[in-house]
Parts: structure tokens; sequence; C-alpha cells
């Protein structure tokens, strides 16, 4: 059973394993600098399918099958399957459930969703409800920019501080035993909102509740940033990024070289047309499950904090006039 | 917890975050835009005049040949938008892509397309007009109160 640490975080006694993670990325994503470290790139938006959401809940499917068949795992096998995306009703999820036949539970932390998922799945594992927790978070550029904003034929300037919604989705399997990076430690974020509303800048409305709960996982843990080989965040992108560190110095925590955000390393921001960084559940989750698990298990990185971030607003609150609240998930994993 | 109901500090903070946001965020490049919107909004004038000339030349009334003008336009807005090329020119061209006609059929067509996945009731017919719609809305009810205006001081 974990232990609890301070006021929102805790270490797991046995820390679950990651047995085994996949990703799959639309296609520019396939053409970023990371696309080396990406199972499966798709050379078409639709993935084969009618509609976009179609295309979404299959990816988000597909990567969570492809994790399984790396390791030999069947689905019967799974004692729960944890998965979120950012569409109405997190559709893509339940519909990608719908076919695994898996003990599902829905979550929605927005683009935080991937760590949240972890966190979760690791408390299952550690509280001896689990043996084998498979989890997954994914986004479409398409879906999501209908949902939010304009049509995607609409023709529209994006503000220069605009981010990018990753197409792509990245699944983990944790398992009680086995080989392979260790979840250690976890930090639940608190809802912060100081007051952003312009939907069109979410990096800044999502830096105060990164900072509030990357400040708390110091202080839970009696860690601090030098203690970490990697500190990341979900998809903060260039503004958000800026607000964090200024945020955390304010705070007397500086975040330096050790320091990145998924959003800013998924494209090329010089080359790529995507403003500010990528955004969406799926930016963390193919960053993670690509590139950063593979710097764990080759040793290039020991430990690592990622902390996904997500902005919890809708079309509707936004229209109302209400300011986007923000909220971030710390988990850490060791190599 | 609501910013309306916060504490004085919290508002404090807020405003401060605010500033910090403003100094790190990127600029519009507001002229760089400007001369864009110029040369985009220019240019699709400049095309329709180029219809224009060509209708007369060929025999239209003038009205006859302004209406012809608007449709031709309409048709090629919304063309470009289905072949995706309108919202290329957008990010680029801004306000000047936007205000002529053109950029009325690409606000149309545009949530139209993706609508139709949804069927011709509640996707397209629903909601083809969800952009457009608020500029018909506050077109008629200006030009009704132009006409009645108009009506009354004459």
């Amino acid at each position: 059973m974990g232990q609890k640490l301070g006021r929102q975080s805790f270490r797991f006694n046995k820390p679950p394993v990651i047995a085994a993670a996949a990703n799959i990325v639309g296609p520019m994503e396939g053409e970023g600098p990371l696309a080396a470290q990406f199972d499966w790139i798709l050379d078409d938006i639709l993935f084969g399918e009618p509609t976009w959401e179609r295309a979404e809940s299959k990816m988000l499917r597909e990567s969570a099958k492809l994790a399984l068949r790396k390791i030999n795992w069947q689905p019967r096998e799974i004692d729960f399957f944890l998965a979120g995306d950012l569409l109405d009703q997190i559709i893509s999820a339940n519909f990608a459930a719908r076919g695994l036949e898996v003990p599902f539970l829905g979550l929605f932390g927005a683009c935080s969703t991937f760590s949240e998922a972890i966190m979760v799945g690791s408390m299952l594992i550690d509280g001896g409800f689990a043996a084998r927790v498979l989890v997954a978070s994914g986004s479409h550029h398409n879906t999501v920019e209908r949902q939010f904003r304009f049509p995607i034929e609409q023709g529209v300037q994006r503000p220069p501080y605009a981010q990018w919604t990753v197409t792509g989705s990245g699944a983990l399997a944790l398992a009680d035993q086995g080989e392979g990076p260790v979840v250690t430690m976890g930090t639940a974020g608190k809802v912060v909102d100081l007051g952003i509303s312009d939907p069109n800048n979410m990096g800044a409305a999502m830096a105060p509740a990164a900072a509030d709960t990357l400040i708390s996982h110091f202080q839970d843990t009696g860690t601090a940033p030098e203690d970490y080989d990697l500190i990341l965040t979900g998809d903060l992108g260039t503004v958000g990024s800026e607000a964090l560190k200024e945020l955390m110095r304010m705070r007397g925590y500086l975040l330096e070289g050790n320091y990145r955000d998924c959003g800013m390393l998924i494209y090329d921001l010089a080359r790529q047309d995507v403003h500010a960084g990528g955004s969406g559940c799926g930016c963390s989750s193919v960053v993670f499950t690509g590139s950063i698990l593979n710097q764990l298990r080759e040793g290039r990185c020991r430990k690592v904090l990622l902390a996904s971030t997500g902005a919890l607003l809708s079309p509707t609150s936004s229209q109302q006039g209400e300011t986007i609240p923000g909220i971030a998930h710390a988990v850490v994993v060791e190599g | 917890m609501n910013e309306k109901t916060g504490s004085s500090e919290q508002q404090l903070e807020m405003a401060e975050y605010q500033e910090l946001i403003n100094t790190v965020r990127p600029r519009h490049t507001y002229l760089k835009n400007a001369i864009l919107a110029f040369l985009v909004g220019g240019s699709i004038c400049l095309i329709g005049q180029f219809i224009l000339q060509i209708y007369t030349v060929q025999g239209l009334e003038q009205q006859q040949a302004q209406a012809a003008t608007s449709a031709t336009m309409v048709f090629l807005g919304a063309f470009l938008t289905g072949i995706g090329v309108y919202d290329q020119i957008g990010k680029y061209g801004g306000a000047g892509s936007i205000v002529p006609i053109t950029g009325f059929a690409n606000s149309i067509v545009a949530p139209a397309m993706e609508a139709r996945r949804e069927g011709f009731v509640f996707g397209i017919g629903a909601r083809m007009f969800t952009i457009a719609g608020p500029v018909l809305v506050y077109g008629f009810l200006i030009s009704a109160l132009i006409g009645i205006s108009y009506f009354l001081l004459r």
C-alpha cells in the first residue's frame, strides 16, 4: 500500500512497472523532430474512417492494442483500462473501450488526462486492486478544432500565441511486476485559475496550475528541481513555459536546463506552422511513450517528473465569459 | 472559486499574472497583417472588378452585371473552400479575405462541409450558418433600421 506525502502527494510502496508503451501519430507529428520515436505514423488523417471522431477513437484503441501486443498480453488479462480525450462525453475513449471488453474507467482531465491516468492506474496497482492496468489518452487536431474553435476550412488567422492540437494517441501497460521503468510517486493537482479568459492562450491559463502542482510536489516529497534529470510539462507551449518558469522563480524554484515542455518538443517550432507549440491529450502521451520512455530505458535519463497540464474550459463556458481553470497532475517515473 | 467573489489579494495576483502574460506573449504583427490584408483583399476586389468588366462588355446592364459578379465571387469563394485553398488564403490574408463576399461564402461552406457527417437536417441545415448567421441577423436588423429611418426622415 502506498504512503501519503504531505497534502497532495504519495509514494508507491511497490512501484508499478511500465511494461510496454505504444503510440500512433498523425502526418504532421510524423514530420516533426520526434518522428523516429513513434511506433506508427499515419499518412491519412482520417485513419481509413468516415469521420475524424472515429479516427480519434481508432487511434486510442489501436495504440492500446499495440501496447498489449508488444508484451503478448490479452485484453482479458487486463484489470482496468483508463482512458480519456477532449471530446464531449469523452466519446473517443468510451468508443475505444467498447471493442476491448475490459473494465473501463473514463477519465477527463483535459490535456492532463495522461498523467492522471498513470497516477490512478498506479494507485490501483499499488493498492492491490489490479495487477495489470492499461492507460491511454489521445486527441485529433480536427475534432478539437471543430469542437472548441472554427471549422477546419474556415479562413481565419490564429494568434501567434495559439497552440496546435496534436493528432496522436499514446498508451502504457502498467504491471505489478516485471522489467521496465517504474512509477514511484504522484501528486494530484488542484484546479487553479488566475483569470485568463482567452481560449487561444491556453498555455497561460494552465501555467499557474503547473506551478502549483510542481511546488506542491517538491514540498510534499522533499525533493527539488535539481533531483530530476527531466521535468516535463504537458502542453504549455512557449508562452505557458515562460510563465511557468517565472511563477516558479517568484516562489524560489528555478527551472533551468532540465525543464522541457512536450508541446515544444513534438514540433519544430521554427519550421512547422504551429505558433506556440503543440497541445491536446495526445501531446504528452505520445512524447512520453516515445522519446522520454526510450531515454529512460536506455539509461540516458534516470528520473523524470511528468506533469501533464489541462485547460478545463468548454466552448459554452468561454462564450459565457468564464475564465479558464487549469489543472496539472504529476507522476515520477524512474528508469 | 470565482474571481468575482475572490479576495482583493487574489484579484491582485490575477492582475499581476495578466501583466506577466502580457510581457511573455508574442505580439500580433499588426503592420504585416495590415499589408497582407490590403494586398489579398485588394486582389480579390481586383478580380471582382475584372469579372464585372467582362459581364458589362458582354452586354449585361450595370445592375445585372453587379449581381452576376457577386454570384461568381460567391461561387469562387465556395469552390476554393471546397478544395481546401481558402483557409490557406485566410491564414495570410486575414481580414482581407474575410471581409469580401468570398469570405462570406467561405464562412458558410466551411461549417457545412464538416457538418455533412451529422446529416442533412441537424448537420448541414442547422450548422451551415453558425459563423455567417450573426452577419445575416445583424445585417438584416441594420438594414431594417436604416429603412425605417429613411421612411421617417424622407
